[in-house]
């Protein structure tokens, strides 16, 4: 199929792009790296009147400042899995990029567009939830910080203003024993994800009791998700062994209501979340108690 | 919409186009400058048949805009050829290794393992495996070859490759 028509404007600024946004509404779509809103055009599954193109409007590279890891919304999936700083800061985000699209969708797609899209199955958006990442979105009345949790609002739909763009991912540093994991099951490498889990989890300084521990799950809901703190913790803080893991995995996956479609049942996603959960928390673990000896 | 007109660098010779703002890099490659080795398979970025080099790297020639191609080197499989449209060295790789059936795939094929391999090379790693090679070309597809003779190929040219 081929996309129907529209028309084109490059915005030189964000603020540009946002004057435009404001002034075209609904009709209007931000064009970041094209790799789901193209797709969603050439199979007419959107319609839009104009695309403004936001690719000339920024040119940073990611930056550490202050504990935080910024990555430029324009950041390319390619550089999240190849950046030094991505990899010292946010090795889980380097990690579970592999698993998205192919080389080309990873050559142009960008971190700001996968988070604006909001895909319920997304990699980028399970990592950002599960790292407590945040958003900076500029809009006609200024900055806001938007944090992951409350971004996903459900299918494809998130809590940005019409003429709201994304300028920035805003991701906490990696800490000293804090480990970090991602799992996911697949028919075929670079397919959508049946199931997701990003993992990540702070021990005490023993290395022996978990701190805090936030797993994020994508293909389970209308929108990528957060596990309660509460079903995690209760079981994990004070021990870390097998059994404490695989009861909170067992938890996790026993409150949710996944779809029930034609990639896979909901008893199978149900299924997944708990093998996943669990081999994603041991794992993080492990990371989080080799990460605090070497510190 | 009104056609604007756009000024592309596609290998190595500059062309202008009359085209509408919405016209992918495919379109404008494969209708208007005749380039038979850009190919629409899916129109969802899955297939790799319309892979082109935008400034070196390879990308969906059906998800990117022709308007964003301008001031950017555009290569396409037949910006490899040699003086007297002489064979690039993985093409001939395809050849003898049986690596090419109906053709359809192999300009992204090509492409997007020529990558791969000079990406190796540039970052000082040894030639990639043959499970790298697999990933790489995940999201090219093929219905005739069943692939192995592909990896083959590939396999061929990068260690032509690594000893030069």
């Amino acid at each position: 199929m081929v996309a129907p028509a529209f028309d084109y404007v490059a915005a030189g600024g964000y603020d540009e792009a946002v004057r435009l946004l404001a002034s075209g509404g609904d009709d209007a779509k931000i064009l970041a790296g094209g790799q789901s809103l193209m797709p969603m055009l050439n199979l007419r599954l959107a319609r839009p009147e104009l695309l403004i193109d936001i690719n000339p409007a920024d040119k940073r590279p990611p930056s550490v400042a202050g504990g935080v890891l910024r990555l430029p919304a324009l950041t390319r999936h390619r550089v999240l899995l190849e950046h030094d700083l991505v990899r010292k800061h946010c090795p889980l985000f380097a990690d579970a990029v592999r698993h998205v699209g192919n080389v080309r969708v990873r050559n142009r797609g960008t971190i700001g567009g996968s988070l604006a899209h909001a895909d319920p199955t997304s990699e980028i958006g399970s990592c950002a939830l599960a790292l407590g990442a945040s958003v900076v979105a500029r809009g006609p009345g200024g900055e806001r910080v938007i944090p992951a949790e409350e971004l996903f609002a459900g299918y494809w739909t998130t809590a940005l203003d019409v003429a709201e763009v994304i300028t920035d991912v805003l991701i906490p540093v990696a800490r000293p024993r804090q480990g970090w994991s991602f799992h996911e099951m697949v028919r075929r490498t670079s397919d959508f994800a049946i199931v997701a889990v990003a993992a990540v989890v702070e021990l005490d300084e023993s290395a022996t009791a978990v701190v805090s521990a936030r797993v994020a799950l994508a293909g389970v809901a209308d929108r990528v998700t957060l596990a309660d703190a509460g079903l995690i913790g209760a079981g994990l803080v004070g021990g870390v062994g097998d059994e404490d893991v695989d009861a909170a995995a067992g938890r996790i996956a026993g409150r949710l209501e996944p779809p029930d479609d034609v990639h896979a049942s909901a008893a199978y996603r149900r299924r997944l979340v708990r093998v996943l959960t669990a081999r994603a928390l041991r794992e993080a673990v492990a990371r989080a108690a080799a990460a605090g000896a070497g510190a | 919409m009104n056609k604007i007109q756009l000024a592309l660098t596609v290998n190595g010779r500059d062309h202008e186009v009359w085209a509408q703002p919405s016209a992918t890099l495919l379109d404008v490659l494969h209708d208007e400058l005749g380039l038979a080795d850009v190919r629409y398979g899916c129109g969802e970025g899955l297939c790799g048949t319309c892979t082109v080099l935008l400034d070196g790297e390879p990308v969906n020639g059906c998800l990117t805009l022709a308007v964003q191609a301008v001031g950017c080197q555009v290569t396409t499989m037949r910006g490899l050829l040699g003086p007297d449209d002489a064979l690039h060295p993985l093409q001939e790789c395809f050849l003898r290794r049986g690596a090419s059936q109906c053709g359809f795939c192999t300009p992204g094929m090509v492409l997007t393992s020529l990558d791969l391999v000079r990406r190796h090379r540039e970052q000082g790693r040894e030639r990639p495996s043959r499970e790298e090679i697999r990933y790489a070309l995940v999201g090219n597809l093929c219905r005739c070859t069943g692939y192995t003779k592909i990896l083959d190929a590939v396999e061929e040219y990068a260690d032509q490759a690594a000893r030069q």
